[in-house]
This record gives structure tokens, C-alpha cells and sequence, in this order.
């Protein structure tokens, strides 16, 4: 049986990882994450995990410690949140160019400056050429179950790539909310014995880790690391289906909500799909059909699905929680119109938000902007404005 | 049992022939001497910060460590180490694994006395079971022979250079050896290969096998940034310590112990004289220069015999 909790987004987060049972977890306190490295230090300190903590001083040194850690053929985890993300930036690349699948909770929030303790996505954002596995949370139970799943997703000699599971802080971070949690005999039959085919601390066959790469071979290396986010996309799919069988919840690359005869439809990450939900559904009942497509899978991003998928709907806005930068439209809105362009899916109208920027609230009455537009654009077949910001005042 | 370099060096090469490091160069020939203080039984992990030794040494497909090595960065070699040995310490007493392990770290000074000072201070800080050794040839000389916190004053580096109004680098280095006792860390070492390099052995040995962090800086010369003929790499070590340019000494949970007191201490100059890195110093009008380094380095030796309660 499962066990019916409530609790907040970081303690669900440190909780996934007491069971894991790591053999290190080296972080560095930062706001809103902190309280992950706290409760697991607990652990430590109650004698509940066989883990090693260590207290690094800063997040690049968390980031090489866990290269260390799981170059040594143990599993090393980790927990950030905006400027510490960027403190391990280095070191991201190499963790995922060394193949080491180290798991990390990221719990969202505004890349300063100016330094804002708030949440947004600039900080996983700008990591997302880093070669990680990004995957995204709606809610509390999501970061659990994107954390029991995240090992099994890195570990797969077909992947071999660290795994980034964000959450939104504050908003799900530190908001108690209700969750079923998975046995602990569940979880460690679910994440299996970590057997990696080489380590550090093989004396009989000694490796050698971080070579210098030139152009003879490096080219290579990068093509097979490539190749591995590409295999990834199944095997989430394929942890996902075995995750289901053991919990009962389902996840897929992303989720479409309300799309049963919806003609539009918002694309968003993390917690504000929960207020488009809610925003659709009082829709729905007045007759008005939105649909909501959260991802879940941002590394690897999933082109073929989302532009089949997309095929259906004549409006669709995309809804960012950071900036580009490029002048025409955040991370998201590039990477969903770049997929729905190779894929040739141009009938729909496309349009951009930027909202809740260094934690603005974003309000139901903001979604209902939203969805109010793609109706209005629905029904004119006219697009004023592709790059648009929600919520700002300017 | 009693050092014997000739024993000594009978041990099997933990660093083999065939890197790329330069003829003269003083970092291989410490490393090696290190790696042979190790149990012939005992498997080690060995990192390294980028610079010469990393790039010279592991060049893929080809590495020349016999031990498992890993390079991560230029600024971390101290806290990936740590984690390794923290991930060998939970899978120890998980039971998966048996065989004993040391954990050693390298780094040159670029990449232990400036861009790495933070990562090697907090992993001696937190008491992992390993050893650091800096191997100091007083610049970046993988990046082509910058000024670092180690260059001597006056030392002509492409950063600090030799020119018509300002003579070379103008701040005195960084002691760092001193840096790492104030960590209150069981052992740290100041060593050089100098002689039959009894005191670089014994020195590894007692750092290796230590419990706890322990810390050794080791002179390591650079014929190209110190512009010393290659030979001539033994008899720099040699001065650097005849000098008390560079004293020998290591520091046993607190307790000073100077190595070697020469019985003529010569003068900084004969030194300094036979690197052109200096030779601008050796310019009539410039002996003023000469004269505030052998102040300086009487005043630090002056100290360290105060420490050692040598006088």
C-alpha cells in the first residue's frame, strides 16, 4: 500500500532521496532549495541512510564532487537552485561529457541579477544545452516521482546522462500539499543495485577519467553523447510505463489536458499548468475549449510527439517563465515553433509569453488573458502580436 | 625500514614513460617519487587539476597513470577527490567494496594557490581521508608562463613581465604551506626532489598514510618558464633549498619540524642568477632588487626557525 502524506515539494524531494539511499550527497545551501541538503542531512545524522554527506563550500565544488563520487562507481546526488545552478555551470558539462548519471533536484528560481530569491526558470533554462536530462514538475508528487524515476532514466547504458528535476520554488517547494508516497522496498526494487561497468575503485581494472580530447577524437565523443539523449526519449517512456505499473500514476513526455475538441491550447512548464488547469476547466463549463500541453521532458526535447500533436489546434500560445534574450520570444516558444517548422506543422497560429518573471504571481485572471487571446485569435485568424509579455507593467 | 633509493626506485612506475611533459621539467620526476611511497598492494585514485601534468599525461585514447585517474577541471581537483573518496567511504561500509584505496590530488599552483584555493581549503576543512600535493613551478606555465600568487617577486613572467619602468612581478608570493597549517589539518609538508629524494619519499609516505587530510607543496621547476638549461633541473632544486629560498620542513599535528638547515646558508642570488627569469635583476642599478628578495627570504627563514624552536 502506498502511503498517503502531505508535506512540502523539497521534503517530497529529500524523501525520494532518503529511499534512493545514495552513496554521497555533496550540496551547498541555497534558497529555495536548501531545505533538501537540511532533511538529508537529518537522515545522516538519525543513521537512516548509509549515505555520505558532504557539506562542500560551494555548489561548484558539489558539482565535482559528485563527478568524483560517481566516477567512483557510487551514485552521487545533488540540490540547487539559481545562482549555485550557475556556479556548477562548468562542471554540468563535463558531468554529462564524463556519461556520469548523477541525479539532481533543482528547484527553480530567478538567475540573478538584479539577485531575486523568487521563482522563474531562468536558472534550468539557461542549463539546458548542458547536456543534462531536464524534467519538469507540476506539483509535489511530480518531483517525487520524477525523482524515483530519474536514476533509472541516467543509469540506462543506452543514456548514461545526469538527470536535472526541477520544481518551482516556493510555489511547490515550500507549499504542503498531499502526496502518495511509494514504499521504501518498492522504491529500492524499483532503482536497483547501481552496477557501473567501470569505476575509480576497481583495483583490478583501473580507469582513467577526463582525458584531454582533441580534435581526432573528441568530435566522436560528442556524436555518442548526442546519440544518448536521443535514446533517452524512450527509455523515459519506458520508466515511466514501469513506474506506472508499480504506482498507478501515469506520465508521459508531456501531458495535454482538456483536449478533447479544444481548437487552442497553452503550452506551459512546471506549477502554472496547475492554474491553467484550473482556468480551462471554469472554461469548459461555459463552453469555451482550451487545452493545456505541460512538458514534462524538456532534455530530451520531444519534437516528433509535440509537433504531432500540435497538428490539431489553430492557435496555441507558449508560455515561458524566463527570458531568451533574442528579441522574439523565450527558450520554449524556439523550441516548440523549431520542432512544429522541421515537422511541418504550419497551420497553427503561434504566440509567446513571457510571464512571472523573478516570481510574479501569476493569477487565473492572468491564464485568462491567455486563453481569451487564443479564442479571439481562433476566431479572427489574426495574429497581432507573436512575442508577448503577461503581467509586466510597462 | 631504512630509505633506499635504489630499492626504492626498483618499484614498479605508477606514471610511465611516454608522456608529454617537457625534458627538465621537475613535475614528473615528483610525482613519480610520490607514487612510489605507495604500497605496491594499495590501488590508488589520482586526480589532477588541469594544467601541464593533466594535459601532458592523459591524452586520449592514451594515459600514462597505472592507477585509476581522473581530471575534472582547473579549479577542482581537491573537491572531486573528495567526493571520490566519499563515495569509497559509503560503498565501504555498504560492503561493496574490499581493497584499500588512497586518494591523492594534484595540482601545480595556478591550480592549487589561486583558481583552486577555495575547492583544496574546504575539502582539508571537512577532513576527507586524502592527500593534496601541489607541485609549484611558480607560474601557469601550462597557459604560457602567467604570473601567479606563487611568482617570486621580480620573477619575469608573460603577465609580469620584465620591462623598461616595472621589473617583473612587484608582490612577494603567497605561502601557501603556512596557509595550509592554519588548517590544523594532521600533516603538510614542504618538500622538493632534492638529492636522493629521501625527504620528497618520506614525506608522501607520512602524507599518504596519514588519516585525514594532509597537504604537501613541492617545488617543481620549469625550464621554460624559469629559462634554466634542462640538466640543470637537480641543481636548481638543490639551491632553492640551499638558499632557504625554499626550506624543507613539515608540520606533525601542529608540531614544526625543520627537515634541513644548511650549513652554509648561500645567498638568494646564487639562485636566482642561474634562471633567466631573473637575469634582469643582474642589470647594474637593479642589486637593490636582489637585496629586498634576501631580506625577505631571511625574514621567512628567520620565522620558520622561530617555529621550529631552532633558536
Amino acid at each position: 500500500m502506498s502511503i498517503r502524506e502531505r508535506m512540502s515539494g523539497n521534503e517530497a524531494v529529500a524523501i525520494a532521496m532518503k529511499q534512493i539511499n545514495p552513496d554521497v550527497v555533496a550540496a551547498f545551501p541555497i534558497t529555495p532549495s536548501t531545505e533538501v541538503p537540511q532533511y538529508f542531512s537529518t537522515y545522516v545524522a538519525d543513521g537512516v541512510v548509509d549515505s555520505e554527506f558532504v557539506a562542500v563550500e560551494s555548489e561548484h565544488s558539489a558539482m565535482s564532487a559528485c563527478v568524483g563520487a560517481q566516477a567512483a562507481g557510487g551514485r552521487a546526488m545533488t540540490a540547487t537552485s539559481a545562482n549555485g545552478l550557475a556556479l556548477m555551470w562548468e562542471i554540468l558539462y563535463i558531468a554529462s561529457a564524463s556519461r556520469l548519471p548523477i541525479v539532481m533536484a533543482c528547484v527553480n528560481r530567478t538567475l540573478s541579477g538584479p539577485i531575486n530569491i523568487h521563482n522563474d526558470h531562468s536558472d534550468s533554462m539557461g542549463a539546458r544545452d548542458s547536456g543534462w536530462i531536464q524534467l519538469y514538475s507540476e506539483n509535489n508528487q511530480e518531483a517525487y516521482d520524477n525523482m524515483l524515476m530519474a536514476h533509472r532514466i541516467g543509469e540506462h547504458s543506452d543514456v548514461l546522462l545526469p538527470v536535472m528535476v526541477c520544481q518551482d520554488g516556493f510555489i511547490t517547494s515550500h507549499a504542503i500539499e498531499n502526496i502518495e508516497l511509494v514504499e521504501d522496498d518498492n522504491v529500492k526494487a524499483f532503482i536497483g543495485e547501481y552496477k557501473p561497468e567501470m569505476n575509480l575503485l576497481n583495483k583490478e581494472n583501473p580507469i582513467a577519467v577526463g582525458p584531454l580530447d582533441h580534435f581526432t577524437h573528441c568530435f566522436e565523443h560528442k556524436r555518442q553523447q548526442a546519440q544518448a539523449m536521443v535514446n533517452a526519449k524512450k527509455v523515459i517512456s519506458e520508466v515511466a510505463e514501469d513506474f506506472y505499473k508499480m504506482s498507478g500514476r501515469k506520465y508521459e513526455l508531456f501531458e495535454e489536458y482538456n483536449a478533447d475538441g479544444a481548437e487552442v491550447a497553452m503550452i506551459i512548464l512546471n506549477s502554472t499548468a496547475g492554474t491553467a488547469k484550473y482556468v480551462v476547466d471554469k472554461y469548459k463549463a461555459l463552453g469555451k475549449k482550451v487545452a493545456v500541453i505541460k512538458i514534462r521532458v524538456f532534455r530530451p526535447f520531444p519534437v516528433d510527439e509535440i509537433a504531432d500533436a500540435l497538428t490539431k489546434y489553430k492557435a496555441i500560445a507558449i508560455m515561458d517563465k524566463s527570458e531568451g534574450f533574442n528579441a522574439a520570444g523565450g527558450p520554449l516558444f524556439t523550441e516548440v515553433t523549431s520542432a512544429m517548422y522541421a515537422k511541418g506543422v504550419l497551420l497553427p497560429k503561434v504566440i509567446n509569453y513571457i510571464y512571472g518573471i523573478g516570481g510574479r504571481d501569476v493569477k487565473s485572471t492572468d491564464i485568462e488573458i491567455v486563453a481569451n487571446k487564443l479564442l479571439e485569435i481562433l476566431n479572427t485568424g489574426e495574429v497581432d502580436s507573436v512575442y508577448n509579455y503577461l503581467g509586466v507593467r510597462e | 625500514m631504512a630509505y633506499n633509493l635504489k630499492e626504492v626506485a626498483k618499484k614498479p612506475e605508477r606514471l610511465t614513460g611516454g608522456h608529454r611533459m617537457c625534458a627538465g621539467c621537475g613535475a614528473p620526476v615528483v610525482v613519480r617519487q610520490i607514487l612510489r611511497a605507495l604500497k605496491p598492494e594499495d590501488h590508488a585514485v589520482i586526480g589532477a587539476a588541469t594544467g601541464c601534468l593533466e594535459v601532458s599525461t592523459f591524452i586520449y585514447p592514451y594515459t600514462a597513470w597505472r592507477d585509476s585517474f581522473i581530471h575534472n577541471a582547473f579549479e577542482n581537483s581537491a573537491s572531486t577527490v573528495s567526493g571520490a573518496e566519499a563515495a569509497y567511504v559509503a560503498m565501504k561500509r555498504k560492503g561493496k567494496i574490499s581493497n584499500d584505496t588512497k586518494f591523492i590530488a594534484f595540482g601545480g599552483d595556478g591550480g592549487t594557490y589561486d583558481i583552486g584555493l577555495q575547492s583544496l581549503s574546504g575539502a582539508m576543512e571537512r577532513g576527507h581521508d586524502m592527500v593534496y600535493v601541489c607541485y609549484d613551478n611558480e607560474a601557469y606555465m601550462n597557459t604560457g608562463i602567467q604570473r601567479s600568487s606563487a611568482t617570486p617577486i621580480y620573477a619575469d613572467t608573460t603577465t609580469s613581465p620584465a620591462g623598461r619602468e616595472i621589473h617583473g612581478k612587484q608582490q612577494w608570493r603567497k605561502d601557501l604551506t603556512q596557509v595550509m597549517v592554519n588548517h590544523h589539518i594532521p600533516y603538510v609538508a614542504q618538500t622538493a626532489a632534492i638529492g636522493n629524494m629521501k625527504d620528497l619519499y618520506e614525506k608522501a609516505e607520512r602524507a599518504i598514510y596519514t588519516k585525514g587530510p594532509t597537504f604537501m607543496n613541492v617545488l617543481a621547476p620549469c625550464p621554460r618558464g624559469w629559462q634554466y638549461n634542462t640538466p640543470d633541473l637537480m641543481k636548481i632544486n638543490k639551491l632553492a633549498v640551499e638558499t632557504c629560498f625554499w626550506p624543507l620542513y613539515e608540520v606533525i599535528d601542529g608540531k614544526y619540524k625543520l627537515n634541513y638547515k644548511p650549513k652554509n646558508k648561500l645567498p638568494v642570488k646564487d639562485f636566482l642568477k642561474v634562471q633567466g627569469r631573473f637575469k634582469h635583476l643582474f642589470k647594474t642599478g637593479n642589486e637593490h632588487m636582489i637585496d629586498e628578495v634576501q631580506t625577505e627570504v631571511d625574514k621567512r627563514w628567520a620565522e620558520l626557525l622561530r617555529l621550529a624552536e631552532e633558536n
